[in-house]
């Protein structure tokens, strides 16, 4: 049975896809990539359609052995490069796809800049789909591999037991990960539970993520944000992006992993073309949030989404 | 009824029909969900209904805000709130032992009633799941009798047992699975509240009704046997509300 072999895990690498649809009201949240343009460009770079799971990987990544006749590899989402051990040592570079020979040791170290980044596979890892998702939900111990991130000595079978030869392909360029870019909101839906002076807070200053960051969610660090209301709300839904705001006044943003109701007002949410942007933020990293209209973010969605079928359709032949 | 639209970024706009845990607003909630789910409007991808609201997630790329707005206006314009619809009545097997019910004595203790009278009073009421959260699969139901309201636990347990009953504020609750968790034990069901590899996950879906059947702990052992062995079926009928 052709997998890979794992033989250093990485910090936390998991198998995500498009996200899983259609149980949030059984509060199993929607999960998939922090940064679903980058898992979208390592999918078509290993000829991938698009929602084939690929491994996520957080801040370090893993490194496998391959045990298959061959394997084609992308890397996608940071500025770290793929480092072959094999017969024929060699870098391959992020938005690059390769292919590897069995025995091949690929290792993914720390990814710099970004805080995600995703190995694609051709044909993607064998895994079952759960409640229609092959994507890793830790915390409930739903989908991916075994429910859990890779461990060393996991042995993750492949779909493909060899990849036909074909020409190798790049993105037409390095990918902007906007790191410094301000990540753009629509106020509410709870913004009335806070004084107008908080949200001029909220707009103006500049936070910090924490590191209690994960998948679930990303705590802010910066000046508190004073509750108008109180601080409870009858528990209501919440959507990725969601920025509730607990008695500390400190926000934390809702991320993939966000559970599917709370009882924290919201005072903002950041809009669906910033998910992957702040989802690449690390830890330490700093963030101001700007205002923008719904309208305006319904607009900014469908451009990011041409611009990325732009770059989809702009990837070239290498070799 | 003043319904309100709010925004909730540009995937999900929520239907907020008021502001507090009740009945009728749980049976609004519950009515919009059934009627878009049946209503293959496009660009919806699922709804989440809550206490008081209903969270309507789109795909921005299909519909937009705006237009889902006004469809759902019109839905609700349209609709006869007369109409009636089934629901299913759950019996789920409950052991009120002590060895089961870590904080019954406390709960007896802390309403002045009688252990045997906190559990009478459990086992007569029929529970509304107003919604599932918190954790997958996790049911919040109402409503608890007065005197058995107490707030929650001041210092929350680390780790609460799969299959707990639990009571706090005007709510009762199964933990599907082990978690943290700050309610009041009283209980325990052998049954699963939430399988993943079953096509719906969780036994219980909002607006479904809960009755909880006293059972001894040589039941609960043989219930839980038969859970493993997948040759038990919490008892379920249709009833129209």
């Amino acid at each position: 049975m052709q997998s890979l072999e794992v033989i250093a895990p990485g910090l936390h690498t998991t198998v995500q896809d498009g996200g899983r649809v259609g149980f949030q009201d059984v509060g199993v949240p929607a999960s998939g990539p922090l940064d679903r343009i980058s898992l979208r460009l390592a999918n078509a770079l290993v000829g991938n359609p698009e929602g084939t799971p690929a491994f996520e990987m957080l801040l370090q990544g893993p490194t496998l052995e391959v045990h298959a006749d061959s394997a084609r590899v992308a890397l996608v989402g940071c500025s770290a490069s793929i480092e072959v051990r094999s017969d024929n040592p060699r870098r391959i570079p992020a938005g690059e796809s390769a292919t590897l020979i069995r025995g091949d040791v690929l290792r993914v170290g720390a990814l710099g800049d970004s805080v995600c980044a995703y190995l694609a596979i051709e044909g993607g890892p064998d895994v079952p789909q759960v409640l229609g998702s092959a994507s890793t939900y830790v915390r409930g111990g739903i989908g991916g591999f075994k429910g859990r991130r890779l461990q060393q000595h996991d042995t993750v079978p492949l779909k493909c037991r060899r990849v036909d030869a074909r020409p190798e392909r790049a993105l037409p360029g390095p990918l902007d990960l906007a790191l410094d870019q301000p990540i753009r909101v629509v106020l509410g839906p709870q913004a009335d539970y806070f004084t107008d002076a908080a949200v001029e807070t909220f707009l103006s200053s500049e936070f910090t993520i924490s590191p209690q960051a994960d998948r679930m969610g990303y705590r802010l660090e910066g000046p508190a944000l004073a509750h108008a209301k109180g601080y409870n709300i009858v528990s209501d839904g919440i959507v990725t992006g969601s920025i509730q705001v607990p008695g500390s006044g400190q926000p934390i943003v809702l991320m993939v992993d966000n559970q599917t109701t709370g009882g924290y007002p919201k005072i903002a949410t950041v809009i669906s073309a910033d998910i992957p942007v702040i989802g690449r933020r690390k830890p330490g990293r700093r963030i101001r949030f700007v205002a923008v209209d719904v309208h305006e973010a319904e607009v900014l969605r469908k451009q990011q989404d041409a611009a990325v079928e732009e770059q989809w359709s702009r990837i070239r032949i290498v070799r | 009824m003043n319904v309100r639209f709010l925004i909730s970024g540009d995937t999900a706009l929520v239907v907020e029909f008021g502001d507090r845990i009740d009945r009728a607003l749980s049976d609004r909630v519950l009515r919009l969900s059934a009627l878009l789910c049946g209503s293959n409007m496009p660009g919806i991808v699922e709804t989440v209904p809550t206490f008081r609201s209903l969270m309507v997630l789109y795909d921005p790329l299909i519909t937009d805000s705006g237009s889902l707005t006004s469809a759902i206006r019109n839905l609700l314009d349209r609709d006869s709130v007369a109409a009636k619809t089934q629901s299913k009545l759950w019996r789920i097997p409950a052991c009120y032992v002590a060895s089961h019910a870590p904080d019954l004595a406390e709960v007896a203790q802390r309403t002045g009633l009688a252990a045997e009278d906190v559990i009478g009073r459990h086992v007569a009421t029929c529970f509304h799941v107003y919604m599932i959260g918190f954790v997958p699969g996790f049911p919040y139901m109402g409503d608890l009798p007065e005197p058995l309201v107490l707030p929650r636990r001041t210092d929350p347990r680390v780790k609460v047992p799969a299959g707990s009953i639990a009571i706090a504020t005007n709510m009762t609750a199964i933990y599907p699975v082990e978690s943290p968790g700050g309610w009041h034990l009283i209980g325990a069901t052998p049954i699963r509240l939430f399988d993943m590899r079953s096509a719906k996950p969780a036994l219980l879906s909002p607006g479904d009704k809960v009755r909880f059947e006293p059972i001894t702990p040589a039941e609960f052992d043989e219930i839980r046997a038969a859970v493993a062995a997948e040759s038990y079926q919490v008892p379920c009928e249709q009833i129209a509300v």
